[in-house]
Protein backbone atom coordinates (compact mmCIF):
# COMPACT_ATOMS: atom_id res chain seq x y z
CA UNK A 1 0.00 0.00 0.00
CA UNK A 2 1.07 3.72 -0.77
CA UNK A 3 2.24 6.07 1.75
CA UNK A 4 -1.50 8.68 0.60
CA UNK A 5 -3.43 4.98 2.04
CA UNK A 6 -1.37 5.04 5.20
CA UNK A 7 -2.55 8.50 5.68
CA UNK A 8 -5.77 8.33 4.86
CA UNK A 9 -6.47 5.63 7.01
CA UNK A 10 -4.66 7.32 9.57
CA UNK A 11 -7.05 10.28 9.35
CA UNK A 12 -9.92 7.91 9.17
CA UNK A 13 -9.04 6.27 12.56
CA UNK A 14 -8.45 9.63 13.89
CA UNK A 15 -11.64 11.37 12.70
CA UNK A 16 -14.25 8.39 13.16
CA UNK A 17 -14.26 8.37 16.91
CA UNK A 18 -14.18 11.98 17.22
CA UNK A 19 -17.15 12.27 15.09
CA UNK A 20 -19.48 9.92 17.43
CA UNK A 21 -18.17 12.36 19.71
CA UNK A 22 -19.54 15.59 18.54
CA UNK A 23 -23.28 16.92 18.19
CA UNK A 24 -25.83 19.05 18.90
CA UNK A 25 -25.23 16.98 22.46
CA UNK A 26 -21.42 16.60 23.07
CA UNK A 27 -20.07 13.48 24.31
CA UNK A 28 -16.79 13.70 26.41
CA UNK A 29 -14.90 10.12 27.45
CA UNK A 30 -13.40 12.36 30.21
CA UNK A 31 -16.37 13.78 31.87
CA UNK A 32 -19.06 11.20 33.79
CA UNK A 33 -21.24 9.55 31.12
CA UNK A 34 -24.79 11.22 30.20
CA UNK A 35 -27.72 8.72 31.25
CA UNK A 36 -28.63 8.88 27.18
CA UNK A 37 -25.06 8.66 26.29
CA UNK A 38 -25.08 4.72 24.78
CA UNK A 39 -28.42 5.53 23.25
CA UNK A 40 -26.84 8.51 21.21
CA UNK A 41 -23.67 7.03 20.23
CA UNK A 42 -25.32 3.17 19.42
CA UNK A 43 -28.69 4.31 17.44
CA UNK A 44 -27.71 7.93 16.16
CA UNK A 45 -24.06 8.61 15.77
CA UNK A 46 -22.57 5.26 14.74
CA UNK A 47 -25.07 4.14 11.77
CA UNK A 48 -24.75 7.71 10.72
CA UNK A 49 -21.11 7.63 10.66
CA UNK A 50 -20.65 4.27 9.29
CA UNK A 51 -23.12 5.38 6.53
CA UNK A 52 -21.14 8.48 6.23
CA UNK A 53 -18.04 6.12 5.39
CA UNK A 54 -20.09 3.65 2.69
CA UNK A 55 -21.51 6.86 1.02
CA UNK A 56 -17.95 8.89 0.82
CA UNK A 57 -16.27 5.76 -0.37
CA UNK A 58 -18.56 4.69 -2.77
CA UNK A 59 -18.94 8.33 -4.08
CA UNK A 60 -15.20 8.67 -3.96
CA UNK A 61 -14.35 5.53 -5.65
CA UNK A 62 -17.35 5.76 -8.25
CA UNK A 63 -15.90 9.97 -9.25
CA UNK A 64 -12.00 8.42 -9.81
CA UNK A 65 -13.50 5.62 -12.26
CA UNK A 66 -15.62 7.78 -13.91
CA UNK A 67 -12.78 10.15 -14.33
CA UNK A 68 -10.33 7.27 -15.54
CA UNK A 69 -13.62 6.07 -17.83
CA UNK A 70 -14.21 9.43 -19.41
CA UNK A 71 -10.42 9.98 -19.71
CA UNK A 72 -12.18 13.82 -18.22
CA UNK A 73 -11.08 15.11 -15.11
CA UNK A 74 -14.20 17.02 -15.08
CA UNK A 75 -16.23 14.18 -15.10
CA UNK A 76 -18.58 13.01 -12.06
CA UNK A 77 -20.51 9.48 -11.26
CA UNK A 78 -23.80 12.41 -11.71
CA UNK A 79 -22.98 12.28 -15.59
CA UNK A 80 -24.70 8.76 -16.02
CA UNK A 81 -27.92 10.13 -15.09
CA UNK A 82 -28.38 7.64 -12.62
CA UNK A 83 -28.62 9.94 -8.99
CA UNK A 84 -31.41 11.77 -11.22
CA UNK A 85 -33.26 9.02 -11.78
CA UNK A 86 -32.53 7.09 -8.72
CA UNK A 87 -34.26 11.07 -7.31
CA UNK A 88 -37.26 10.70 -9.57
CA UNK A 89 -37.81 7.58 -8.36
CA UNK A 90 -37.40 8.70 -4.77
CA UNK A 91 -39.52 11.59 -5.44
CA UNK A 92 -42.26 9.74 -6.89
CA UNK A 93 -42.44 7.36 -3.65
CA UNK A 94 -43.70 10.85 -1.95
CA UNK A 95 -45.75 11.47 -4.45
CA UNK A 96 -47.88 8.24 -4.29
CA UNK A 97 -47.79 8.87 -0.33
CA UNK A 98 -46.22 5.66 0.59
CA UNK A 99 -42.78 7.52 1.95
CA UNK A 100 -44.39 6.31 5.51
CA UNK A 101 -42.71 2.69 4.50
CA UNK A 102 -39.27 2.78 5.45
CA UNK A 103 -38.86 0.47 2.64
CA UNK A 104 -40.52 2.25 0.16
CA UNK A 105 -38.56 4.83 -0.77
CA UNK A 106 -35.20 3.47 -0.68
CA UNK A 107 -37.02 0.72 -3.18
CA UNK A 108 -38.71 3.13 -5.51
CA UNK A 109 -34.99 5.02 -5.93
CA UNK A 110 -33.23 1.80 -6.57
CA UNK A 111 -35.96 0.96 -8.85
CA UNK A 112 -35.63 4.37 -10.60
CA UNK A 113 -31.88 3.71 -10.78
CA UNK A 114 -32.22 0.82 -12.22
CA UNK A 115 -34.72 2.10 -14.88
CA UNK A 116 -31.56 4.52 -16.01
CA UNK A 117 -28.95 1.14 -15.57
CA UNK A 118 -31.25 -0.19 -18.45
CA UNK A 119 -31.92 2.47 -20.42
CA UNK A 120 -28.30 3.49 -20.94
CA UNK A 121 -27.35 -0.46 -21.80
CA UNK A 122 -30.16 -0.27 -24.12
CA UNK A 123 -28.84 2.71 -25.80
CA UNK A 124 -24.99 2.38 -25.53
CA UNK A 125 -24.49 -1.53 -24.50
CA UNK A 126 -23.74 -3.28 -27.62
CA UNK A 127 -21.63 -0.79 -29.03
CA UNK A 128 -19.85 -0.31 -25.91
CA UNK A 129 -18.83 3.59 -27.13
CA UNK A 130 -17.98 6.30 -24.54
CA UNK A 131 -19.30 8.82 -26.74
CA UNK A 132 -22.47 7.46 -27.14
CA UNK A 133 -22.60 6.41 -23.79
CA UNK A 134 -22.12 9.62 -22.79
CA UNK A 135 -24.96 11.44 -24.23
CA UNK A 136 -27.36 8.66 -23.37
CA UNK A 137 -26.45 9.51 -19.96
CA UNK A 138 -26.96 13.21 -20.19
CA UNK A 139 -30.29 12.39 -22.20
CA UNK A 140 -31.24 10.27 -18.85
CA UNK A 141 -30.19 12.79 -16.66
CA UNK A 142 -32.29 15.53 -18.15
CA UNK A 143 -35.55 13.35 -18.81
CA UNK A 144 -35.18 12.52 -15.11
CA UNK A 145 -34.81 15.90 -14.11
CA UNK A 146 -37.71 17.17 -15.88
CA UNK A 147 -39.64 14.12 -15.09
CA UNK A 148 -38.76 15.21 -11.49
CA UNK A 149 -39.98 18.90 -12.04
CA UNK A 150 -43.30 17.63 -13.04
CA UNK A 151 -44.02 15.49 -10.28
CA UNK A 152 -43.02 18.40 -7.89
CA UNK A 153 -45.64 20.56 -9.66
CA UNK A 154 -48.13 18.16 -9.89
CA UNK A 155 -47.54 17.56 -6.26
CA UNK A 156 -50.94 16.78 -4.29
CA UNK A 157 -50.21 19.23 -1.39
CA UNK A 158 -47.78 21.38 0.32
CA UNK A 159 -46.70 19.35 2.58
CA UNK A 160 -45.31 16.60 0.18
CA UNK A 161 -44.16 19.08 -1.56
CA UNK A 162 -41.85 20.54 1.09
CA UNK A 163 -41.32 17.23 1.80
CA UNK A 164 -39.98 16.42 -1.51
CA UNK A 165 -37.72 19.16 -1.44
CA UNK A 166 -35.87 19.17 1.57
CA UNK A 167 -35.57 15.03 0.57
CA UNK A 168 -33.67 16.08 -2.58
CA UNK A 169 -30.86 17.98 -0.88
CA UNK A 170 -29.53 14.93 0.96
CA UNK A 171 -28.40 14.94 4.24
CA UNK A 172 -27.64 11.57 6.51
CA UNK A 173 -29.48 13.30 9.60
CA UNK A 174 -31.99 10.74 11.30
CA UNK A 175 -30.51 8.00 9.09
CA UNK A 176 -29.90 4.52 11.09
CA UNK A 177 -29.36 1.23 10.76
CA UNK A 178 -31.59 0.64 8.29
CA UNK A 179 -30.42 2.38 5.71
CA UNK A 180 -26.76 1.06 6.54
CA UNK A 181 -28.51 -2.27 5.70
CA UNK A 182 -30.01 -1.38 2.09
CA UNK A 183 -26.73 0.85 1.34
CA UNK A 184 -23.52 -0.95 2.46
CA UNK A 185 -24.26 -4.60 0.26
CA UNK A 186 -24.91 -2.45 -2.70
CA UNK A 187 -22.09 0.03 -2.44
CA UNK A 188 -19.57 -3.14 -1.88
CA UNK A 189 -21.26 -5.07 -4.77
CA UNK A 190 -20.11 -1.92 -6.98
CA UNK A 191 -17.04 -1.21 -5.60
CA UNK A 192 -16.10 -4.99 -6.18
CA UNK A 193 -17.12 -4.43 -10.17
CA UNK A 194 -14.76 -1.09 -9.75
CA UNK A 195 -11.55 -2.76 -8.75
CA UNK A 196 -12.06 -5.60 -11.86
CA UNK A 197 -12.73 -2.92 -13.86
CA UNK A 198 -9.32 -0.70 -13.02
CA UNK A 199 -6.70 -1.90 -15.40
CA UNK A 200 -9.08 -1.91 -18.12
CA UNK A 201 -9.23 2.02 -16.94
CA UNK A 202 -5.83 2.04 -17.00
CA UNK A 203 -5.49 1.16 -20.38
CA UNK A 204 -8.08 3.62 -21.38
CA UNK A 205 -5.43 5.97 -20.88
CA UNK A 206 -4.36 5.37 -24.09
CA UNK A 207 -7.32 6.04 -25.94
CA UNK A 208 -9.63 3.40 -26.84
CA UNK A 209 -8.36 2.09 -29.67
CA UNK A 210 -4.66 0.96 -27.96
CA UNK A 211 -6.57 -0.03 -24.97
CA UNK A 212 -8.82 -2.50 -26.86
CA UNK A 213 -4.85 -3.54 -28.78
CA UNK A 214 -4.15 -4.50 -25.12
CA UNK A 215 -6.92 -6.74 -24.85
CA UNK A 216 -9.93 -4.20 -23.21
CA UNK A 217 -13.24 -5.87 -24.32
CA UNK A 218 -15.35 -2.31 -24.43
CA UNK A 219 -18.47 -3.92 -23.98
CA UNK A 220 -18.05 -5.90 -20.96
CA UNK A 221 -15.88 -2.57 -19.11
CA UNK A 222 -19.21 -0.84 -20.37
CA UNK A 223 -21.47 -3.12 -18.59
CA UNK A 224 -18.83 -3.07 -15.05
CA UNK A 225 -19.29 0.57 -15.36
CA UNK A 226 -22.90 0.61 -15.97
CA UNK A 227 -23.22 -1.89 -12.89
CA UNK A 228 -21.07 -0.42 -10.38
CA UNK A 229 -22.05 3.25 -10.79
CA UNK A 230 -25.73 2.36 -10.64
CA UNK A 231 -25.27 0.39 -7.60
CA UNK A 232 -23.34 3.35 -5.71
CA UNK A 233 -24.94 6.30 -6.81
CA UNK A 234 -28.48 4.82 -6.73
CA UNK A 235 -28.10 3.22 -3.27
CA UNK A 236 -26.55 6.08 -2.39
CA UNK A 237 -29.58 8.37 -3.44
CA UNK A 238 -31.29 5.75 -1.68
CA UNK A 239 -30.71 6.33 1.44
CA UNK A 240 -29.77 10.28 1.64
CA UNK A 241 -30.81 12.38 -1.42
CA UNK A 242 -28.43 13.77 -4.00
CA UNK A 243 -24.97 14.17 -2.77
CA UNK A 244 -23.26 15.92 -5.30
CA UNK A 245 -19.52 17.06 -5.38
CA UNK A 246 -17.44 14.32 -3.54
CA UNK A 247 -17.08 11.99 -6.73
CA UNK A 248 -15.69 15.80 -8.81
CA UNK A 249 -13.49 16.56 -5.71
CA UNK A 250 -11.84 13.84 -4.15
CA UNK A 251 -10.14 12.25 -6.68
CA UNK A 252 -8.40 15.53 -7.61
CA UNK A 253 -7.14 15.54 -4.12
CA UNK A 254 -5.51 12.57 -3.97
CA UNK A 255 -4.56 12.52 -7.82
CA UNK A 256 -1.54 14.46 -7.23
CA UNK A 257 -0.01 11.35 -4.84
CA UNK A 258 -0.50 8.70 -6.63
CA UNK A 259 1.33 7.82 -9.86
CA UNK A 260 -1.83 9.45 -12.05
CA UNK A 261 -3.49 5.61 -12.90
CA UNK A 262 -6.97 5.42 -12.65
CA UNK A 263 -6.71 2.43 -11.18
CA UNK A 264 -4.40 3.84 -8.68
CA UNK A 265 -6.21 6.63 -7.37
CA UNK A 266 -9.41 4.18 -6.72
CA UNK A 267 -8.45 3.40 -3.14
CA UNK A 268 -7.30 6.40 -2.09
CA UNK A 269 -10.26 8.39 -3.21
CA UNK A 270 -12.52 5.62 -1.48
CA UNK A 271 -10.45 6.73 1.47
CA UNK A 272 -10.76 10.19 1.04
CA UNK A 273 -14.33 9.84 0.00
CA UNK A 274 -15.34 8.39 3.50
CA UNK A 275 -12.81 10.98 5.17
CA UNK A 276 -14.75 13.86 3.33
CA UNK A 277 -18.27 12.72 4.09
CA UNK A 278 -17.63 11.95 7.55
CA UNK A 279 -16.14 14.98 8.59
CA UNK A 280 -18.57 17.41 6.40
CA UNK A 281 -21.61 15.44 8.42
CA UNK A 282 -20.20 16.28 11.29
CA UNK A 283 -19.43 19.96 10.96
CA UNK A 284 -23.29 19.77 9.08
CA UNK A 285 -23.98 18.60 12.72
CA UNK A 286 -22.42 20.74 14.77
CA UNK A 287 -23.04 23.89 13.43
CA UNK A 288 -25.87 26.48 14.95
CA UNK A 289 -28.18 27.14 12.18
CA UNK A 290 -31.89 28.20 13.27
CA UNK A 291 -34.35 25.53 12.32
CA UNK A 292 -32.52 22.08 12.26
CA UNK A 293 -29.25 21.26 10.93
CA UNK A 294 -27.21 22.18 7.40
CA UNK A 295 -28.11 19.69 4.98
CA UNK A 296 -25.14 17.64 3.71
CA UNK A 297 -25.95 18.18 -0.13
CA UNK A 298 -26.05 21.26 0.57
CA UNK A 299 -22.84 22.10 2.82
CA UNK A 300 -20.84 20.25 -0.12
CA UNK A 301 -22.12 22.10 -3.01
CA UNK A 302 -21.19 25.26 -1.52
CA UNK A 303 -17.71 23.80 -0.78
CA UNK A 304 -17.42 22.27 -4.09
CA UNK A 305 -18.40 25.32 -6.23
CA UNK A 306 -15.11 27.38 -5.30
CA UNK A 307 -13.32 24.28 -5.47
CA UNK A 308 -14.23 23.70 -8.98
CA UNK A 309 -14.00 27.42 -9.76
CA UNK A 310 -9.72 26.98 -8.42
CA UNK A 311 -10.26 23.67 -10.75
CA UNK A 312 -11.07 25.79 -14.28
CA UNK A 313 -9.10 28.96 -13.25
CA UNK A 314 -5.89 26.12 -13.02
CA UNK A 315 -6.66 24.89 -16.45
CA UNK A 316 -7.30 28.19 -17.98
CA UNK A 317 -3.51 28.97 -16.66
CA UNK A 318 -2.05 25.81 -18.36
CA UNK A 319 -3.81 26.77 -21.53
CA UNK A 320 -3.08 30.08 -20.90
CA UNK B 1 2.80 -14.52 -40.89
CA UNK B 2 -0.01 -12.00 -40.66
CA UNK B 3 -2.08 -11.89 -43.71
CA UNK B 4 -4.84 -9.99 -44.60
CA UNK B 5 -7.04 -12.50 -46.84
CA UNK B 6 -9.94 -10.79 -49.16
CA UNK B 7 -10.38 -8.29 -46.61
CA UNK B 8 -13.18 -6.09 -47.56
CA UNK B 9 -14.66 -2.91 -44.94
CA UNK B 10 -17.45 -1.24 -45.60
CA UNK B 11 -16.77 2.13 -47.82
CA UNK B 12 -12.71 1.52 -46.88
CA UNK B 13 -11.50 -1.59 -47.81
CA UNK B 14 -12.51 -3.51 -50.99
CA UNK B 15 -11.07 -7.12 -51.36
CA UNK B 16 -7.50 -6.35 -49.92
CA UNK B 17 -5.03 -9.47 -49.73
CA UNK B 18 -1.39 -8.90 -48.54
CA UNK B 19 0.61 -11.36 -46.79
CA UNK B 20 3.26 -9.94 -44.40
CA UNK B 21 6.23 -11.52 -42.95
CA UNK B 22 7.98 -11.35 -40.15
CA UNK B 23 11.40 -10.37 -39.85
CA UNK B 24 10.88 -7.57 -42.02
CA UNK B 25 9.44 -3.73 -42.11
CA UNK B 26 6.50 -3.51 -44.14
CA UNK B 27 5.49 0.10 -45.05
CA UNK B 28 2.59 0.77 -45.75
CA UNK B 29 1.54 4.22 -48.25
CA UNK B 30 -0.95 5.42 -49.92
CA UNK B 31 -3.18 9.04 -50.56
CA UNK B 32 -5.08 10.14 -47.79
CA UNK B 33 -8.14 8.29 -47.57
CA UNK B 34 -6.98 5.12 -49.49
CA UNK B 35 -7.49 3.01 -46.29
CA UNK B 36 -4.14 2.38 -44.87
CA UNK B 37 -5.58 3.01 -40.84
CA UNK B 38 -8.38 1.27 -41.89
CA UNK B 39 -5.96 -2.11 -42.88
CA UNK B 40 -3.67 -1.25 -40.11
CA UNK B 41 -6.64 -1.67 -37.70
CA UNK B 42 -8.04 -4.65 -38.97
CA UNK B 43 -4.54 -6.51 -38.75
CA UNK B 44 -4.47 -5.48 -35.46
CA UNK B 45 -8.19 -7.05 -35.14
CA UNK B 46 -9.33 -3.78 -34.09
CA UNK B 47 -11.54 -3.05 -37.14
CA UNK B 48 -13.80 -6.35 -37.76
CA UNK B 49 -14.43 -6.66 -41.57
CA UNK B 50 -17.33 -6.85 -43.52
CA UNK B 51 -15.59 -9.67 -45.91
CA UNK B 52 -12.62 -11.58 -45.70
CA UNK B 53 -10.25 -12.81 -42.62
CA UNK B 54 -7.22 -11.68 -41.10
CA UNK B 55 -4.99 -14.60 -40.11
CA UNK B 56 -1.67 -14.73 -37.89
CA UNK B 57 0.25 -17.92 -38.21
CA UNK B 58 -2.63 -19.97 -40.39
CA UNK B 59 -5.17 -18.80 -37.54
CA UNK B 60 -8.16 -16.31 -38.16
CA UNK B 61 -7.81 -13.57 -35.45
CA UNK B 62 -11.04 -14.37 -34.40
CA UNK B 63 -10.21 -17.57 -33.25
CA UNK B 64 -7.82 -15.57 -30.47
CA UNK B 65 -8.92 -14.12 -27.35
CA UNK B 66 -8.63 -10.59 -27.05
CA UNK B 67 -5.83 -11.22 -24.53
CA UNK B 68 -3.80 -13.20 -26.66
CA UNK B 69 -4.25 -11.27 -29.47
CA UNK B 70 -2.77 -8.36 -27.39
CA UNK B 71 0.12 -10.67 -26.43
CA UNK B 72 0.70 -11.30 -29.73
CA UNK B 73 -0.30 -7.79 -31.93
CA UNK B 74 1.29 -4.79 -30.32
CA UNK B 75 -0.46 -1.29 -32.11
CA UNK B 76 1.19 1.71 -31.65
CA UNK B 77 -2.28 4.58 -32.70
CA UNK B 78 -2.04 8.04 -35.07
CA UNK B 79 -2.87 9.59 -31.18
CA UNK B 80 -0.07 10.12 -29.06
CA UNK B 81 -2.56 11.60 -26.57
CA UNK B 82 -2.56 10.20 -23.08
CA UNK B 83 -4.93 11.07 -20.56
CA UNK B 84 -3.51 11.15 -17.46
CA UNK B 85 0.13 13.09 -16.89
CA UNK B 86 2.02 9.85 -16.38
CA UNK B 87 5.66 8.81 -16.06
CA UNK B 88 7.81 7.11 -18.68
CA UNK B 89 7.88 3.85 -16.86
CA UNK B 90 4.23 3.63 -15.55
CA UNK B 91 3.42 4.53 -19.24
CA UNK B 92 5.83 1.35 -20.61
CA UNK B 93 4.09 -0.84 -17.68
CA UNK B 94 0.72 -0.22 -19.39
CA UNK B 95 2.35 -2.95 -22.32
CA UNK B 96 2.31 -5.20 -19.69
CA UNK B 97 -1.34 -5.35 -18.79
CA UNK B 98 -2.19 -8.41 -21.06
CA UNK B 99 0.09 -10.77 -19.19
CA UNK B 100 -0.81 -10.95 -15.91
CA UNK B 101 2.63 -11.56 -14.92
CA UNK B 102 4.24 -11.27 -11.69
CA UNK B 103 4.97 -7.31 -10.72
CA UNK B 104 9.02 -7.99 -10.45
CA UNK B 105 8.78 -9.37 -13.99
CA UNK B 106 6.97 -6.71 -15.44
CA UNK B 107 9.75 -4.40 -13.77
CA UNK B 108 12.34 -6.24 -15.13
CA UNK B 109 10.71 -6.37 -18.56
CA UNK B 110 9.81 -2.42 -18.73
CA UNK B 111 12.91 -1.24 -17.41
CA UNK B 112 15.21 -3.49 -20.21
CA UNK B 113 12.67 -1.67 -22.71
CA UNK B 114 13.67 1.51 -21.62
CA UNK B 115 17.02 1.17 -21.76
CA UNK B 116 16.95 -0.31 -25.42
CA UNK B 117 15.29 2.69 -26.17
CA UNK B 118 17.77 5.13 -24.49
CA UNK B 119 14.95 6.47 -21.99
CA UNK B 120 16.44 4.79 -18.58
CA UNK B 121 17.11 8.18 -17.37
CA UNK B 122 13.73 10.03 -18.30
CA UNK B 123 11.84 6.92 -16.34
CA UNK B 124 10.31 8.78 -13.70
CA UNK B 125 10.00 12.06 -16.18
CA UNK B 126 6.08 13.11 -16.53
CA UNK B 127 5.40 13.12 -19.76
CA UNK B 128 4.16 16.55 -19.87
CA UNK B 129 7.99 17.49 -19.50
CA UNK B 130 9.04 15.40 -22.68
CA UNK B 131 9.79 16.52 -26.05
CA UNK B 132 8.26 15.19 -29.22
CA UNK B 133 11.27 12.70 -29.66
CA UNK B 134 10.96 11.72 -26.68
CA UNK B 135 7.73 11.18 -26.37
CA UNK B 136 7.10 9.16 -29.32
CA UNK B 137 9.90 6.75 -28.06
CA UNK B 138 7.88 6.76 -24.72
CA UNK B 139 5.09 5.51 -26.47
CA UNK B 140 6.74 2.88 -28.72
CA UNK B 141 8.19 1.44 -25.29
CA UNK B 142 4.76 0.83 -24.08
CA UNK B 143 4.16 -1.71 -27.09
CA UNK B 144 7.78 -2.95 -27.00
CA UNK B 145 6.94 -3.98 -23.13
CA UNK B 146 3.95 -6.01 -24.28
CA UNK B 147 6.85 -8.12 -26.06
CA UNK B 148 4.87 -9.21 -28.91
CA UNK B 149 5.61 -10.73 -32.21
CA UNK B 150 4.21 -8.12 -34.71
CA UNK B 151 4.32 -4.02 -34.39
CA UNK B 152 1.71 -2.20 -36.34
CA UNK B 153 2.32 1.60 -35.89
CA UNK B 154 0.17 3.89 -37.51
CA UNK B 155 2.40 7.24 -38.36
CA UNK B 156 4.50 6.77 -36.04
CA UNK B 157 7.00 9.32 -37.34
CA UNK B 158 4.38 12.01 -38.53
CA UNK B 159 5.27 14.63 -36.26
CA UNK B 160 8.90 13.86 -35.86
CA UNK B 161 11.84 15.96 -36.93
CA UNK B 162 14.35 13.81 -39.46
CA UNK B 163 16.71 12.85 -36.90
CA UNK B 164 14.54 11.17 -34.50
CA UNK B 165 12.70 9.44 -37.69
CA UNK B 166 15.62 8.50 -38.35
CA UNK B 167 16.24 7.36 -34.54
CA UNK B 168 13.16 5.71 -34.45
CA UNK B 169 13.38 3.68 -37.86
CA UNK B 170 16.83 2.50 -36.75
CA UNK B 171 14.54 1.18 -33.60
CA UNK B 172 12.09 -0.29 -36.30
CA UNK B 173 14.99 -1.93 -38.15
CA UNK B 174 16.39 -3.62 -34.72
CA UNK B 175 12.98 -4.91 -34.05
CA UNK B 176 12.72 -6.60 -37.83
CA UNK B 177 16.64 -7.74 -37.30
CA UNK B 178 15.34 -9.22 -34.45
CA UNK B 179 12.68 -11.48 -36.28
CA UNK B 180 9.87 -9.86 -35.34
CA UNK B 181 6.88 -8.33 -38.01
CA UNK B 182 7.02 -4.57 -38.29
CA UNK B 183 4.36 -3.10 -40.08
CA UNK B 184 4.43 1.19 -40.16
CA UNK B 185 1.53 3.72 -42.28
CA UNK B 186 4.62 5.95 -43.69
CA UNK B 187 3.45 9.13 -46.21
CA UNK B 188 7.01 9.95 -46.56
CA UNK B 189 7.81 7.23 -49.59
CA UNK B 190 11.77 8.04 -49.53
CA UNK B 191 11.47 6.55 -46.47
CA UNK B 192 9.43 3.94 -47.15
CA UNK B 193 12.12 3.19 -50.50
CA UNK B 194 15.19 3.63 -48.08
CA UNK B 195 13.88 1.53 -44.87
CA UNK B 196 11.57 -0.73 -46.10
CA UNK B 197 11.99 -4.27 -47.49
CA UNK B 198 8.12 -4.76 -48.91
CA UNK B 199 5.94 -2.00 -49.08
CA UNK B 200 2.00 -2.35 -49.68
CA UNK B 201 0.33 0.58 -51.42
CA UNK B 202 -3.43 1.08 -51.18
CA UNK B 203 -5.45 3.71 -53.79
CA UNK B 204 -8.81 4.17 -52.71
CA UNK B 205 -9.43 1.06 -50.24
CA UNK B 206 -7.89 -1.47 -52.74
CA UNK B 207 -4.29 -2.55 -53.40
CA UNK B 208 -2.31 -0.70 -55.97
CA UNK B 209 1.29 -2.51 -55.94
CA UNK B 210 2.69 -4.61 -53.13
CA UNK B 211 5.99 -6.32 -52.90
CA UNK B 212 9.90 -4.75 -52.80
CA UNK B 213 9.89 -1.27 -52.60
CA UNK B 214 12.17 -0.20 -56.02
CA UNK B 215 8.91 -2.19 -57.51
CA UNK B 216 5.89 -0.86 -55.49
CA UNK B 217 6.86 2.25 -55.43
CA UNK B 218 8.40 2.69 -59.19
CA UNK B 219 7.50 5.85 -61.03
CA UNK B 220 5.01 5.00 -63.03
CA UNK B 221 3.10 3.94 -59.35
CA UNK B 222 3.34 7.53 -57.93
CA UNK B 223 2.20 8.78 -61.18
CA UNK B 224 -0.89 6.70 -61.36
CA UNK B 225 -2.06 6.55 -57.44
CA UNK B 226 -0.76 10.26 -56.42
CA UNK B 227 -1.43 11.38 -59.49
CA UNK B 228 2.48 13.06 -59.51
CA UNK B 229 4.79 12.97 -61.88
CA UNK B 230 8.19 12.33 -59.78
CA UNK B 231 11.51 10.71 -59.83
CA UNK B 232 13.52 9.06 -57.61
CA UNK B 233 17.15 9.98 -57.73
CA UNK B 234 20.33 8.80 -55.84
CA UNK B 235 21.71 5.33 -55.09
CA UNK B 236 19.74 2.65 -53.75
CA UNK B 237 19.56 3.07 -49.98
CA UNK B 238 19.34 6.58 -50.37
CA UNK B 239 17.22 7.93 -53.03
CA UNK B 240 15.18 10.55 -52.60
CA UNK B 241 11.97 12.14 -54.60
CA UNK B 242 12.19 15.08 -56.97
CA UNK B 243 9.10 16.59 -58.79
Amino acid sequence: MTRPVWILLAALALAFPLSLLAGQVWISPFSPPLPNAPAILMELRLPRAVLALVLGAGLGAAGAAMQGYLRNPLADPGLFGIAPAAALGAVLSFYTGYQAQAFTLPLFALLGASGAMGLLALIAGRAGSIALFTLAGMMVASLAGALTSLAISLSPNPFALSEIVTWLMGALADRGWHEVRIAAPFTLVGLALLWRAAPALDALALGEAAARSLGVDPARLLWLMIAAIGLIVGSGVAVAGMIGFVGLMVPHMVRPFTDQRPSSTLLPSALAGALLLLVADCLCRIMPLKGGELRLGIALSLAGAPFFLRLLLGMRRKIG
Amino acid sequence: MLEALGLGVRGRLNNVTAQLRSGRVTAICGPNGAGKSTLVGALAGLIAPASGTVTLASQPLTDLTPQERARRIGYLPQSAEVAWNLSVRTLAALGRLPHRTPAAQDADIVDEVLGTLGLSALADRPLSTLSGGERARALLARVLATQPQWILADEPLAALDLAHQRGLIRHFRKLAQDGRGVVLVVHDLALAMNHADHVVVLDRGGIAAQGAPQAALSEEVIARVWNLDARWLGDPGHRALAF
